[in-house]
């Protein structure tokens, strides 16, 4: 890709350089600070709970428990859920790339309540305090999932601190839903109608709807496996009169809908990639945009699949797997568009796209693998086996992490102000995706054999050893490229060539300002004369400058 | 029931192996053919609404077929045949205790004949566990205070895994057994070596122990509803509903005797809520069922009046069990 040459010019008063000292960023209220502080927050706990991942992988090397003992290999894989999802994956891109971009995108100063904004995080790292708290005096071993009555009255762990620590962080996201929703809808730069909305927003948008909405159930969910514990209430404690289902209903109510906060805003972001990359208005802009809302809405109405095994009855079973195919659909959309955008389009090949085009294949598989867990009879056999294990790690590792990464490295220039190293990140998106699928496709043959989940020993069948140590063979490759980024975006930090203020070329609000951007992100505000995704305009030859609003 | 979900499972590879293909044939032809080269630009398309409607449709209808598929062989693993041989499964952390309607116990195995419909009537005395048979490929959830029920008709004698599916705690991996599936012959032989009476005669000692004659007559003219045939009938409540005498509603009636009373009785019975162990109600149903059906084999009469000195051996097994 062509690039303007950065010219040399004087240091610009920027959001990085206008204030220094710890009290600016402890206490600031520019959504593009807070961003940051949620991008260090979330790669603490990425490197914590990848940490556990590894411990998981090598004690699966061989058959025995041999590496840990069981209840340490049982906390493993409940910390690393938990971290993973809760204090990784939900605030991922909402938090980091979302807290940056949504104001920039749609022309505004700042979010809507800049200082909840600030709450937000403040009630993040409470919250992770307290699951640091929890892992360093002994931890949790209920699964991410805490299912009653173990959690309620059989477990000897820490439940209580960890369910705590969750339901605070909960709110932190719930803050954020608030933030981005109100924004959307009275920040809007003049001229920026809905129908000239970047797709991140879109996504977005229907992201803060699911958090909004889901988000309370499940601190209402935690708030009851909480005081079962500790007063014997009997919601779900079937000796004093309670259901134990009933908290399965209450945990996938939100934690299904919480699958998409995952999926959604990496789909937005693979959206804004392969439009920059292939130079083209993104094919079916409208549609892209409504399968958005269609999977939250649809998202909250599937949430029984997790219990086809349960002891839920045939008939509701029959309806959630039916539901589960409708909310295919909109994904399927997605997919078919993006394709489509490709098609006569000039498409460069840099590292962002590569972890679009990763996103791509792996988000295919994943998706694909679900119609087979949405299929009664076959759930029926592969629930609850590593069949499931590698689906969802389609979808969350494979699509939300590589959306995540791909975003990284798009707007890196963008929030740094200065340029990794292109080779190395070509490499590092390439190592991923390899590892990967190293480590996760033995998994879905593994669950068809029918390995359970959430084994520390499988001495008793020995004959799943060679896939477990393909997986965890790939398991240190992924392990690899997952550190590579973290190494060169630090290193560019110091040692990057200025970035110029639009390094790709592409359209979007985003890039009409400086790299790093002012404080209040425009010098003035802009007025938005032309489409999303104008790349006819830009790519006109002789075009004059597009009037910038700088 | 392996091949039906096998079938399933092929079709499915087939078709989501095309649908991948296609898209990453597009994908990288794509890629390829319109990559970047200096002078050529995009050509800019806006959409196209029949195109969006065509995969739209198409991958829906595929969708319905996979889902009619799916639900009618989820139907058939949900619907145990009626003659089928029933066995009471009670899982605790981490074991799985077997009791055979002929009074056979095991733990961590499962013994059955080749070709027989096996029923399975489960319960956990803690958590929740899920019985897990990959090659038969089935599973479902066993949940405390309450029955799940399961079958299969194992087709080939070999031994075969038994997993427990849903997280129970420490050695939840530990919670694994053997299907032992023989030839009648072979099975017949394993069944009377150290044969321990009938499960519904161990009921039926039970039920005298506590007391429950004394309400419950034979005749009808007791305090209690009359259990004589009462299985697998509807009940008219006292509070207008109408419930069918499952096993389910069985057991709750003996654990939670308030809950759906019978109209017509005063609320009078004691809850035996941790007073009878698991065994002992699987017992008490299985006693009731027999004393409700004609079906050969599980008639309480015949076989308890010839079971009275096997009877104190059940029960000693039964305390080894714990």
């Amino acid at each position: 890709m062509s690039m303007p040459i950065a010219m040399p010019q004087p240091e610009r008063e920027n959001y990085l350089n206008t204030k220094y000292g710890v009290w600016s960023w402890l206490l600031t209220t520019d959504h593009k600070r807070i961003a940051l502080l949620y991008l260090i927050s979330i790669t603490f706990f990425f490197f914590i709970g990848g940490f556990f991942a590894l411990l998981i992988r090598l004690e699966l090397l061989t058959p025995a428990g041999d590496l840990v003992q069981a209840d340490t290999y049982n906390k493993l894989f409940s910390m690393h859920g938990i971290v993973m999802i809760f204090f990784f994956l939900v605030p991922s891109i909402p938090a980091v790339l979302g807290n940056f971009l949504v104001p920039m995108m749609i022309g505004a100063k700042d979010l809507a309540f800049p200082r909840i904004n600030l709450l937000s995080w403040y009630l993040y790292i409470i919250g992770g305090a307290m699951m640091v708290h929890c892992m360093l005096t002994g931890g949790v071993d209920t699964g991410w999932t805490f299912y009653a009555p173990f959690s309620t009255n059989f477990s000897n762990t820490k439940v209580v601190e960890a369910g705590l620590a969750v339901f605070v962080a909960g709110f932190s996201s719930i803050l954020t839903g608030l933030n981005f929703v109100v924004t959307i809808h009275r920040m809007r730069a003049p001229g920026m109608t809905w129908s000239r909305l970047p797709l991140f927003i879109w996504a977005h948008y229907a992201t803060s709807i699911i958090q909004l909405l889901g988000t309370p159930v499940l601190a209402i969910t935690l708030t009851l496996v909480v005081a079962e514990r500790a007063l014997h209430l009997g919601i779900f404690d079937p000796k004093l009169g309670g259901d134990p289902i009933l908290f399965q209903h209450l945990f996938w109510f939100y934690s299904h809908p919480a699958v998409y906060i995952m999926i959604l805003p990496a789909m937005g972001v693979v959206t804004e990639i392969i439009a920059c990359f292939s130079r083209k208005r993104i094919f079916g802009y409208s549609f892209v945009a409504f399968s958005s809302i269609a999977i939250a809405v649809f998202g909250f109405l599937v949430w029984a699949h997790h219990m086809f095994v349960a002891g839920t009855s045939v008939y509701a079973a029959l309806v959630f797997s039916l539901l589960s195919y409708a909310v295919a659909v909109p994904s399927a959309i997605k997919v078919f568009n993006w394709t489509a955008t490709l098609y006569k389009g000039s498409i460069h090949y840099d590292a962002p796209m590569l972890y679009a085009f990763g996103f791509l294949g792996l988000f295919t598989i994943g998706g694909l693998t679900g119609l087979f867990l949405a299929a009664l009879g076959i759930d029926v056999h592969v629930t609850d086996t590593y069949f499931v294990v590698a689906h969802f790690h389609y979808i969350m590792v494979g699509g939300a992490v590589m959306g995540y990464l791909g975003g990284m490295h798009f707007w890196w220039p963008k929030i740094s102000g200065k340029l990794y190293p292109e080779g190395w990140a070509r490499l590092a998106a390439l190592i991923v995706f390899i590892g990967f699928n190293l480590t996760f496709f033995p998994q879905f043959l593994l669950g068809y054999m029918g390995m359970p989940r959430r084994y520390y020993d499988y001495s008793h069948m020995p004959e799943f050893q060679v896939l477990n140590v393909l997986s965890t063979a790939g398991a240190t490759v992924l392990g690899v490229g997952y550190l590579l980024p973290m190494v060169y975006f630090l290193w560019s930090m110091r040692y990057g060539k200025p970035a110029p203020d639009n390094p790709w070329n592409a359209a979007g609000l985003e890039w009409k300002t400086a790299s790093p951007p002012p404080t209040f992100n425009f010098e003035e505000e802009p007025v938005v004369t032309w489409e999303a995704y104008n790349y006819e305009e830009l790519d006109a030859p002789h075009s004059e400058e597009v009037p910038v609003a700088r | 029931m392996a091949r039906n979900v096998d079938a399933l499972y092929i079709f499915l590879l087939i078709v989501t192996g095309m649908m991948t293909l296609l898209i990453f044939v597009c994908l990288v032809y794509f890629a390829a053919r319109f990559r970047y080269r200096p002078g050529v630009r995009a050509e800019q398309i806006e959409g196209s609404t029949p195109l969006e409607i065509t995969w739209s449709v198409i991958p829906f209808a595929v969708f319905m077929v996979i889902f009619a598929w799916g639900a009618v062989v989820y139907f058939k693993e949900r619907t145990p045949p009626t003659d089928s041989a029933e066995i009471y499964i009670v899982a605790k952390q981490w074991m799985w205790k077997v009791e055979h309607a002929e009074g056979q116990r095991e733990i961590n195995e499962l013994h059955v004949p080749v070709g027989r419909d096996v029923k399975l009537i489960m319960t956990s005395q803690d958590v929740i566990h899920s019985f897990f048979i990959p090659a038969f490929r089935i599973k479902q959830d066993v949940l405390p205070g309450r029955y799940t029920v399961e079958w299969f008709r194992a087709t080939k004698p070999g031994v075969y895994h038994l997993f427990c599916a849903e997280y129970c705690g420490t050695q939840h991996s530990g919670m694994v057994g053997d299907i032992v599936v023989q030839e009648p012959a072979q099975y017949e032989a394993w069944m009377n070596g150290g044969s321990t009476g009938p499960l519904s005669s161990t009921g039926e000692k039970v039920f005298a122990e506590l007391g429950c004659a004394t309400c419950h007559h034979s005749d009808g003219q007791g305090r209690g509803p009359k259990l004589q045939g009462i299985f697998g009938k509807p009940v008219q409540l006292e509070d207008g509903r109408t419930v069918n005498a499952d096993e389910n509603y069985l057991r709750e009636c003996i654990l939670d005797p308030g809950a759906k009373r019978v109209k017509g009785f005063q609320p009078i019975m004691p809850t035996f809520q941790g007073l009878v162990t698991e065994e002992q109600v699987n017992a008490l149903v299985a006693y009731i069922k027999s004393i409700s059906s004609a079906k050969p084999g599980t008639t309480g009469k015949t076989s308890a009046s010839a079971a009275g000195p096997v009877e104190e051996k059940a029960q000693k097994n039964g305390s080894q069990v714990q």
